[in-house]
């Protein structure tokens, strides 16, 4: 399958370059700290997200943001795009980040749509562990 | 742009055209070549291209030990496995509707066999032993007097597994079935001897042993003698098995091919076997490899491994400049994991972090020491981001996990 450039690029500069694409983990036992997992070895895709957040306001503010994913180029490519729209949101602004905004930074094609559904599941589920946690 | 800089380790899919083959059929086109059809009778143009057909005929017909006569060139082991399954099934319908096959053939095979089904045959697909061989025994208890025809490749195309196909043919010939063998992955890398098995139909392939794409051709037994319905008709050419002017250059560059490859086996083979040796060496010391196929059972030049916590189509692209071809569902449109590695019983997760490397004759010392080197750096860095490998470290049995599946 040919790729789109903007797919190719973002794997691997994450790959080369994990740290500064936020490639980690926080301790999920911190209390300023959400985790997301989401997706399953047997289908080819895991995705874990994770996110430092503090309180501004009356709402809270994601700091920082660490990920590690298992699957295919564009699974981590849509991962590592994510993450650098998350850091500076508001939750609120972060849990209206739809797939579609993913998939067109990428220019994914239609058959790797699932790519950026698992990663807009990842950080619902990520701001939810983070919401039972305050 | 230039591909040069790419190391080619994908020699199952396709190999490059040898250089002497490419020359060969270059006298076979032009002006000033033989360019004549061979069905034309009537001048020297047809006579010569005749000749040019009968000698690679006699070619192929050499590697494989068998009579020319019984050589039908088609367009490639596809057309030879069609004209194989879907010709002798019908032809013989009045004797039976059983067909036996297996379920890590090539497409080629099965979706013929799936047609089959349709009208109105009934298929057994038998399952691999987990190493990816058919047993013979598999076939012995599946066999019944309604079976017209098996079909079983000689080495699979993802594993590089051999079957043992001696022992099949003498179970189909006790029978009174007919046998059918896609041997595309053979020619080239085993002997085959067709005087000394019971085998009644054998499809080959040009362009998997430095032949052209475009032409291939199916053995068809004389002695005990079978016959097929044509699925192409105009002309009644080769014997009206296959009908169509016969395609001169692609046919005289089969022929060179197989000449080659029955000279240059042994060559080709031990060198080969010493990559493959150094690449197994090598790869078993990166942390949780799987092997898939029979390391006792299988020819040197196609090594499927598994890199469990890496996804394969990842690898595939961590690997850019190798070629190499994944069991990943991701590499194929269907987005299932290879259907061959799923009958082995492989887990799910194991056929998606699958890579087949492949080498062949233009493969160097060099081509195998990089992508060594370049293989396990990326391993390492894919493992760096996988949260499964993450989890393997803490400890965690990634089967007892309750995954969000989507």
């Amino acid at each position: 399958m040919a790729y789109s450039k903007k797919v190719v690029e973002k794997f691997e500069n994450t790959l080369n370059n994990p740290e500064a694409f936020k490639v980690g983990r926080f301790d999920p036992k911190d209390s300023d700290v959400g985790t997301g997992m989401v997706g399953a070895p047997a289908c080819g895709d895991v995705m874990k997200l994770q996110i430092k957040c503090e309180p501004k306001g009356n709402t809270h503010v994601i700091k920082d943001v660490k990920f590690k994913t298992y699957g295919c180029g564009s699974a981590i490519a849509s991962s590592s795009e994510l993450v650098e729209m998350l850091i500076g949101k508001t939750l609120e602004e972060a849990k209206s980040i739809k797939n579609i905004e993913i998939a067109k930074a990428l220019e994914l094609p239609p058959i790797k749509i699932h790519c950026s559904v698992l990663a807009e599941d990842s950080i619902k589920q990520a701001i939810e562990d983070y919401e039972t946690k305050q | 742009m230039s591909t040069q800089s790419t190391i080619y380790l994908d020699y199952a899919s396709t190999t490059p055209v040898d250089p002497r083959v490419a020359s060969k059929m270059m006298e076979f086109l032009t002006p000033e070549g033989e360019f004549g059809n061979p069905a034309s009778r009537s001048h020297r143009f047809g006579w010569k291209a005749d000749e040019a057909v009968e000698q690679a005929r006699s070619h192929v017909a050499n590697l494989v030990n068998c009579d020319p006569r019984e050589i039908v060139w088609t367009s490639g082991a596809t057309e030879a496995d069609n004209l194989a399954i879907k010709g002798v099934a019908r032809f013989y319908k009045s004797k039976g509707n059983h067909i036996i096959t297996s379920k890590i053939e090539h497409k080629a095979v099965l979706d013929p066999c799936r047609q089959l089904e349709r009208e109105g045959f009934d298929v057994t697909y038998l399952d691999p032993d987990e190493k990816g061989v058919i047993s013979p025994s598999a076939v012995k208890s599946a066999i019944k007097d309604t079976t017209v025809l098996v079909s079983i490749m000689h080495i699979n195309n993802e594993l590089g597994t051999v079957n043992d196909i001696e022992e099949i043919g003498n179970i189909t010939r006790d029978n009174g079935s007919f046998f059918h063998v896609d041997a595309a992955q053979s020619t080239g890398k085993v002997d085959i001897d067709l005087e000394k098995i019971n085998v009644d139909l054998m499809s080959f392939s040009a362009h998997k042993t430095y032949g052209p794409k475009g032409i291939g051709a199916l053995y068809v037994r004389r002695k005990p003698r079978v016959r097929l319905e044509a699925l192409i008709h105009g002309g009644g050419h080769e014997r009206g098995m296959r009908s169509g002017t016969l395609a001169t250059h692609q046919i005289v560059g089969m022929g060179e091919a197989f000449r080659i490859a029955n000279k240059e086996m042994n060559q080709d083979c031990n060198k080969i076997s010493k990559f493959h040796e150094k690449f197994l060496d090598k790869v078993k010391e990166i942390d949780h490899v799987y092997i898939n196929g029979d390391l006792d059972n299988k020819v040197p030049n196609i090594l499927n491994i598994s890199f469990n916590f890496v996804e394969g189509e990842s690898l595939i692209m961590g690997l850019k400049d190798i070629a190499v071809s994944s069991g990943s569902a991701c590499t194929s449109a269907s987005l299932e994991p290879s259907y061959v590695l799923r009958a082995l019983g492989r887990k799910d997760e194991l056929a998606h972090s699958s890579i087949r490397f492949s080498f062949g004759r233009f493969t160097s010392d060099d081509d195998v020491n990089n992508t060594l080197d370049i293989l396990a750096n990326v391993v390492y860095r894919l493992r760096e981001l996988s949260p499964l490998w993450e989890m393997h470290l803490d400890g965690i049995d990634l089967d007892t996990v309750e995954w969000n599946a989507h």
